[in-house]
């Protein structure tokens, strides 16, 4: 079997034994797999600007919430429609990444990575100043009756799994193509050595903008979806923790691998999930985990097997 | 009501931030200057600081000067030591990459800020301060033709936070002459302008890096030991100092210590002032964005005399 195919056989076959899970799982497990699904579309557009093109972002949660406000604000003050009020969402992710692209792109490094935390923590503090209309900390519900797209009620599990999945290989599928598309060729070519790349003719500024507006979109989609599929927005999606959560699942999952994004999600999901039942410090193990992974696998769960076993995998 | 003494009682609240601020500063630049790394664990470095200050206190008992005392040594000196070890175990491992170490140390916060959480509680606490006499603040008015002093009804500060105010100076200038006029100051300084140069030259770079990053997790500690019977020590308290520290860093100058004393003086008195007059969310965002556009505009800093 030629390696094209591989690829083909192994994420279609995940997207398929996902479709099918949904018919078997419990209903806790079920609206589990529901949440990862999205927020592992959140870990995949992470992933294109981190692990494609080797820029380190602490900045993340500001696409996620971009999206979320952009959907939940339109709906909630302006009565828009689920479909309208997404593609809000979309546009909103699309302008404060291309805005925070080309300020923070001036930079680089550990620079960088300062610049779109005090960009992200600044959106974060202008959500709460703006509570009368945010509510601040304490976040808003998105009523069920706000919730129909197209006639179907996105709050009933059944849908509001599809939906997830649906998000889920739409933003798989455009990560896969993107890897294997000459933009995306050279955006790995930036992250090896930018350097020689400009030598070559290539405008470097222009694909790694690119990559923070595809990265910076696909995050607010999946933040625009988790608020509209759990019917919540609230101001801690903007916070420090959910830009360090995809940086941990992509580092878990492997940074750089098509499927490591939705693997270190699901891993870490569970893990959370579990230990948050014996003890309130949860975040003790997100703690632990980065710096175990920082030491010793670098390269992540998908990484380590792409260097062992299936030297394939995109 | 004249403005006048006001101005003065919130200069004084400011000195008391900038005081502190300029220590814990001074510990993320000493760090970012002579190792080239961004150690995001910092402000836990400090929350450690006053925590354990509140253990010591609890411990000693007695005067609470004998506690304070006491804290004023233990806390730095523990805090130093986990530092060294974080060091020894974690950054030296992944030989002080920039970006890894900023992931590690991103861990390392979520680590000490739980374990703290599961140890101390979620209760803020308190530690008794020394001594703290209540001093009302003198204002001067022109009566009958002459310069009268008088005291404006209600405005007072205490004699601790005036002691807060002259400690820093003083262990600045300790920090200034360990690092102009020892060995150990002159082998970091050595460190800090060529490591491979350093390296060859038999210095321990390896040791130094440590040493610097107990002394700057140290000088945090110190820092929160000092402010603790003005604030209360709680897990959560790290965050504030840890984004001061950055603003202040940045604008001083990534890695020079009398940029980030300067850029300290500036924000500590002006942090008081503008949270009179806009709501301290706006100044939070304001203070951020600044920092973003400096970065971003101004990479050496406004005062700063050498790229990171």
């Amino acid at each position: 079997m030629s390696a094209r195919r591989k690829i083909a056989v192994l994420h279609i076959g995940l997207l398929v034994l996902l479709f099918a899970l949904q018919f078997v799982l419990p209903a806790y497990h079920h609206g589990n797999l529901a949440r990862i699904m999205v927020l592992a579309s959140y870990a995949v557009g992470y992933n294109i600007l981190f692990g494609y093109t080797g820029l380190l972002s602490l900045g993340h949660a500001l696409f996620f919430a971009a999206g979320m406000y952009g959907m939940a604000l339109t709906v909630n003050h302006l009565g828009w429609t689920p479909a309208p009020a997404l593609i809000a969402g979309l546009v909103a992710g699309l302008v404060v990444s291309a805005a925070l692209g080309v300020l923070a792109l001036r930079t680089a490094g550990v620079a960088f990575m300062i610049v779109t935390l005090m960009f992200a923590q600044a959106g974060y503090l202008t959500i709460l100043y703006f509570g009368e209309w945010t509510r601040g900390d304490e976040g808003f519900v998105i009523q069920q009756a706000q919730r129909m797209l197209w006639g179907i009620d996105l709050s009933d599990p059944g849908n509001r799994y599809f939906a997830a999945l649906t998000l889920f290989a739409v933003s798989l599928m455009v990560c896969l193509v993107l890897v294997r598309h000459p933009f995306g060729r050279t955006l790995v070519a930036i992250r090896e050595n930018e350097e020689r790349v400009r030598m070559l003719g290539y405008d470097t500024f222009a694909h790694k903008l690119g990559a923070v507006v595809i990265s910076g979109t696909i995050s607010a989609a999946a933040g625009a979806f988790y608020g509209l599929l759990f019917g919540y927005a609230g101001a801690s999606f903007a916070s420090v923790q959910y830009s360090i959560f995809p940086l941990l699942w992509v580092l878990l999952g492997g940074a750089g691998t098509v499927l490591g994004p939705f693997i270190g999600t699901l891993f870490m999901f569970y893990l959370i999930d579990l230990s948050s039942g014996v003890t309130t410090a949860y975040m003790l193990i997100a703690g632990v985990v980065l710096v175990l992974l920082t030491l010793f696998a670098p390269q992540g769960l998908v990484g380590e097997l792409r260097r062992r076993v299936w030297r394939w995998l995109p | 009501m004249e403005l006048g003494p006001y101005l003065l009682l919130a200069t004084l609240e400011g000195a008391v931030t900038a005081a502190v601020l300029a220590l814990t500063a001074v510990g993320l630049s000493l760090v970012f200057g002579v190792m080239r790394v961004v150690n995001i664990a910092h402000g836990e470095f400090f929350m450690l600081g006053a925590v354990i200050a509140w253990y010591v206190a609890q411990m000693m008992g007695g005067h609470p000067a004998i506690g304070f005392g006491a804290a004023l040594i233990i806390a730095p000196l523990l805090v130093g030591i986990i530092a060294v070890a974080v060091d020894m175990t974690i950054l030296k491992r992944i030989d002080y990459d920039p970006e890894r170490t900023i992931v590690a140390t991103i861990g390392v916060l979520y680590i000490i800020q739980q374990l703290t959480l599961m140890g101390y509680g979620p209760e803020a606490r308190p530690v008794a301060p020394p001594f703290n006499t209540r001093l009302a603040i003198p204002w001067w008015e022109f009566k009958d033709g002459s310069l009268q002093m008088y005291w404006p009804w209600g405005l007072s500060t205490t004699s601790y936070k005036l002691a807060v105010i002259c400690a820093a100076p003083v262990v600045l200038l300790g920090v200034w002459l360990m690092m102009a006029r020892t060995k150990i100051g002159l082998l970091m300084r050595a460190t800090q302008q060529d490591r491979d140069m350093a390296l060859a030259f038999g210095i321990p770079v390896e040791r130094v890096y440590a040493l610097v990053f107990g002394i700057g997790a140290g000088l945090a500690a110190l820092a929160a030991v000092l402010i603790v019977p003005i604030q209360q020590a709680h897990y959560l308290m790290g965050a504030d100092p840890l984004l001061l520290s950055f603003i202040v860093v940045i604008i001083g100058g990534l890695g020079s210590l009398p940029g980030t004393v300067v850029a300290a003086i500036l924000i500590g008195l002006s942090d008081g002032i503008i949270s009179v007059f806009f709501s301290p969310t706006l100044a939070k965002i304001l203070a951020t964005l600044l920092v973003g556009l400096v970065l971003v505009f101004r990479p050496n800093g406004l005062f700063g005399t050498r790229g990171s």
